[in-house]
């Protein structure tokens, strides 16, 4: 864990070095600050002003593409490190001035046969540890609950498979009606609602044009095709909320479809469930803009803090 | 008027044509060329002007410049289609490869000279058109990808998207007939002596290029074709409601669409080939290994193609294959890399205008096939395909891939076609600037990517707001060094030097450097033998 930690340290300040230009942003404060947290105490994954890396990781898939990353990066890192490096040699010891008369040199088989096979090697041991992280990723079998997600221009429609009637869609709140916790272009009106610690599948599809369904820190992506249905799965580590959004041009408000997902507890999750079938039963669409179970929770957690009102309590009154 | 001209080299073996009949009858390689390399100057200003117009628009977050969705993703499209079809596939195919592939192989002209004139107007055709997309109505706001749905008529009516897919169908003729003209002219008019294994490698990258042009542009034709029913005669190749697959086109197009990739940059590995060698005073490296890693990533570069469609409607077995076939296209890349430092290493090495930008080509080039790999990996490109790190990655292997082997191009050829030197230190200067430019412009959208900004937004969360305004400062160096670029042009057209056939030396050993700077109307009037 530790040397997980150190590695995408250094991988960080490799990045750094390769940006001379971008250097004073090394000591940019933000960068030290942990995550948000909301008044229901949950911790907001959304991304952070002068965040030069990954969100952090909050579900299993995300975790290897994080480790993969640093990997492939380190790889990768040494060989344009090497280029420049023999670069700079060439640019200082043979420059015309130092070194007058060219060499008549024009073939090697063996460094030739070297830097042919070296990096085939490379490219294997990059290669093996992919297909772990395809076949993980691909692996959406046995899931707790499957939710299929609809993309239409410009909002999401989730429907909970398996629980009858609840079916709702998510609009994101305009810039002028934003409230104090809200965020620009990444807030919506109704997120999904999941459990934390559950194995999520959606159920990818769209109404209209083409939309991709990305939340970066759960290492969500996927096309939205009309007629078809693609699955990517995800397990929350912990409650929070998760922001992600479109990711494929959808047309003129391809910016402003961004992906709100709520992960609570399981018996609060269950809670809410209930009050969603019920609501959908008595006919009330969307039925599920009520989050008095997440206010209770907020009440019981952080009633004491004094913080901004986060999306989630400030719709208490719906 | 007429007395001087009968005194001049040229007019001995001809009439000298009028300016109407010299430039818009043209059949001279050379004064194609010209027109080809005009051309993407002039559409690399507006493709530049645009990606001003973007960068100014998210230097900071809210709708400051285009409040309209639409007309930002016009701006968008046409900024993609613009850069790749217009300015770097011309300077490169039509305009060196015009001027330099016949004189490198000591033929008197293209085999088809008709032929290539016609290329030249159906590009120039091409370009009104797609700029009658980004102009009509709200203008077509697809995406340089044109995926459908989205550019179907039910979403987005108008004749915009049509205009932008009859500017492909132009584009792509005029390459077609292009590619047809290099591989007859290549393979049938060396000269005596120079066998396929004697040819100068920016000659070998034309033909790998020319025959990657012909596999691969019927193809796009053929797609934009069945968009254009589906548009207009109520065919249903990609509506799923008439039994069609959007992804369907998403194969076809990247059918097309990767051998592209390296359409647009196997010109620039001969360009940097020829280059490097020259200023280092040495002979080329392991030329075979050099001449097979094109003709490797060529074939390759067809195998690859829905790597670019990970999160799109693929299986796990295809992404295996797709992302192992992809990794496979470093190993030819890295023999090419690696026998340019050869190349110099040992050499007398002169750091002039032009090998400052194939050094910076080769490193920035490096930089982006980096993160090329990175984005190969199918499990990494769930978290960063569409994001901002593909934005940084391929404007790594563009704007200073290509483009740096452009200038290259440019600065270590204009003499020869012009007879005029451009000035040492503008040039360096234009070169510093840029680099700091795009490098400023470019790397912070690494972060942005890995933070999760998708691309195609005309606003952003504010998170992203920091390294946007960055992005943006770096696009005002990129500008003020294009001025530079205008500076040194004018000052070039204003010269009055007189000029070396081969005024750089013993290291330039190609035809090109034997026949007079500027090179005359006709070359090789004798045709020149190849020991």
């Amino acid at each position: 864990m530790e040397l997980a930690e150190l590695m995408k340290q250094s991988t960080k300040y490799g990045l750094l070095a390769l940006g001379l230009i971008t250097a004073a942003a090394a000591a940019h404060p933000a960068l030290a600050a942990s995550l948000p947290k909301n008044s229901a105490g949950f911790t907001v994954h959304a991304p952070q002003p002068w965040e030069w890396w990954f969100q952090p990781a909050a579900s299993p898939i995300q975790k290897s593409i994080d480790w993969m990353m640093q990997f492939v990066l380190w790889i990768m890192f040494g060989v344009v490190l090497l280029v420049a490096g023999l670069l700079a040699y060439i640019m200082v010891k043979f420059r015309a001035s130092v070194h007058p008369v060219p060499s008549t040199t024009t073939h090697n088989t063996l460094i030739e046969v070297i830097w042919t096979v070296a990096p085939a090697l490379l490219l294997i041991v990059i290669f093996v540890p992919s297909l772990n992280m395809i076949y993980q990723q691909s692996n959406y079998k046995h899931p707790y609950m499957t939710v299929k997600v609809t993309g239409h221009q410009w909002y999401w429609e989730y429907q909970y498979l398996g629980a009858k009637g609840v079916d709702f869609t998510s609009y994101p709140i305009p810039p002028n009606q934003l409230k104090p916790g809200e965020i620009k272009q990444l807030s919506v009106d109704h997120p999904l609602v999941v459990p934390a610690n559950r194995k999520i599948v959606f159920q990818i599809t769209s109404g209209d044009v083409l939309h991709s369904f990305f939340i970066p820190s759960l290492g969500v992506q996927r096309y939205a095709i009309p007629g078809q249905y693609w699955h990517q799965w995800t397990k929350i580590d912990a409650p929070g909320v998760y922001y992600g959004e479109c990711n494929q041009i959808c047309g003129m408000n391809h910016d402003n479809m961004p992906i709100e997902i709520v992960a609570l507890p399981m018996a609060q999750f269950q809670a809410w469930l209930a009050e969603a079938k019920a609501d959908a039963a008595q006919g009330d669409v969307p039925p599920v803009h009520k989050y008095e179970v997440l206010a209770e929770a907020a009440a019981a957690k952080a009633a004491s803090i004094a913080q901004p009102h986060l999306a989630l309590a400030s719709n208490a009154s719906n | 008027m007429s007395a001087t001209a009968l005194h001049d080299d040229h007019a001995a073996h001809g009439h000298q044509p009028g300016f109407l009949r010299r430039w818009l009858m043209s059949t001279n390689h050379k004064d194609i060329g010209t027109l080809y390399i005009t051309w993407a100057i002039i559409a690399g200003i507006e493709g530049g002007v645009l990606s001003m117009i973007m960068r100014a628009q998210l230097a900071e977050p809210g709708n400051t410049l285009i409040t309209n969705g639409a007309a930002w993703n016009a701006i968008v499209t046409s900024h993609g289609l613009l850069m790749i079809f217009f300015l770097v596939m011309p300077a490169l195919i039509g305009g060196f490869g015009n001027w330099m592939v016949p004189m490198m192989i000591g033929a008197p002209d293209m085999a088809f000279p008709r032929l290539n004139n016609m290329s030249f107007w159906f590009l120039f055709m091409g370009f009104i058109f797609v700029n009658l997309g980004l102009l009509v109505g709200v203008g077509s706001g697809i995406g340089w990808t044109l995926y459908p749905p989205l550019s179907d008529i039910t979403y987005s009516p108008g004749p915009a998207v049509d205009f932008t897919l009859f500017s492909l169908h132009l584009a792509g003729i005029s390459s077609l007939l292009g590619a047809i003209n290099f591989i007859a002219t290549i393979l049938n008019m060396r000269a005596p002596g120079m066998t396929m294994h004697k040819m100068p490698l920016f000659v070998w990258s034309i033909l790998v290029t020319a025959f990657l042009l012909l596999l691969a542009i019927p193809v796009l034709a053929g797609a934009i074709t069945m968009l254009i029913m589906d548009r207009n005669f109520g065919t249903s190749f990609f509506e799923p409601a008439g039994g069609g697959d959007p992804v369907l086109f998403q194969h076809l197009f990247w059918f097309f669409g990767h051998p592209e990739v390296y359409i647009m940059i196997l010109p620039a590995f001969g360009i940097v080939s020829h280059v490097v060698s020259t200023f280092s005073k040495k002979p080329i490296f392991g030329y075979l290994g050099m001449v097979y890693a094109m003709v490797a990533i060529g074939f390759v570069g067809f195998v690859v193609w829905a790597h670019h469609m990970f999160v799109s409607g693929i299986s796990m077995d295809s992404k295996v294959y797709f992302e192992a076939a992809t990794l496979v296209i470093a190993v030819p890349t890295g023999v090419k890399v690696f026998s340019w430092i050869a190349t110099m290493w040992g050499g007398s090495v002169e750091l002039k205008t032009p090998m400052l930008w194939a050094i910076g080509f080769i490193f920035m080039f490096v930089v982006g096939g980096a993160t090329g790999v990175v984005l190969a990996n199918a499990g990494l490109d769930t978290e960063l395909h569409n994001t901002y790190f593909v934005i940084a990655h391929f404007h790594y292997v563009l704007s200073m891939g290509s483009v740096f082997a452009i200038f290259a191009g440019f600065y270590y050829w204009i003499g020869k076609m012009y007879g005029q030197q451009y000035n040492e230190t503008l040039g360096k200067l234009h070169f510093w600037l840029f680099f700091i430019g795009v490098n400023l412009t470019f790397f912070p959208q690494h972060f942005l990517g890995l933070a999760g900004m998708p691309r195609r937004y005309p606003d952003y969360p504010t998170a992203f707001a920091g390294w946007n305004y960055v992005s943006s400062m770096g696009a005002i160096v990129s500008g003020v060094s294009t001025l530079v670029f205008f500076v040194i042009l004018f000052k070039i057209f204003t010269g009055k030097q007189k000029l070396a056939a081969n005024y750089w030396g013993e290291g330039a050993t190609t035809l090109e450097w034997t026949v007079p700077s500027p090179a005359p109307h006709h070359t090789f009037e004798d045709v020149p033998v190849i020991r």
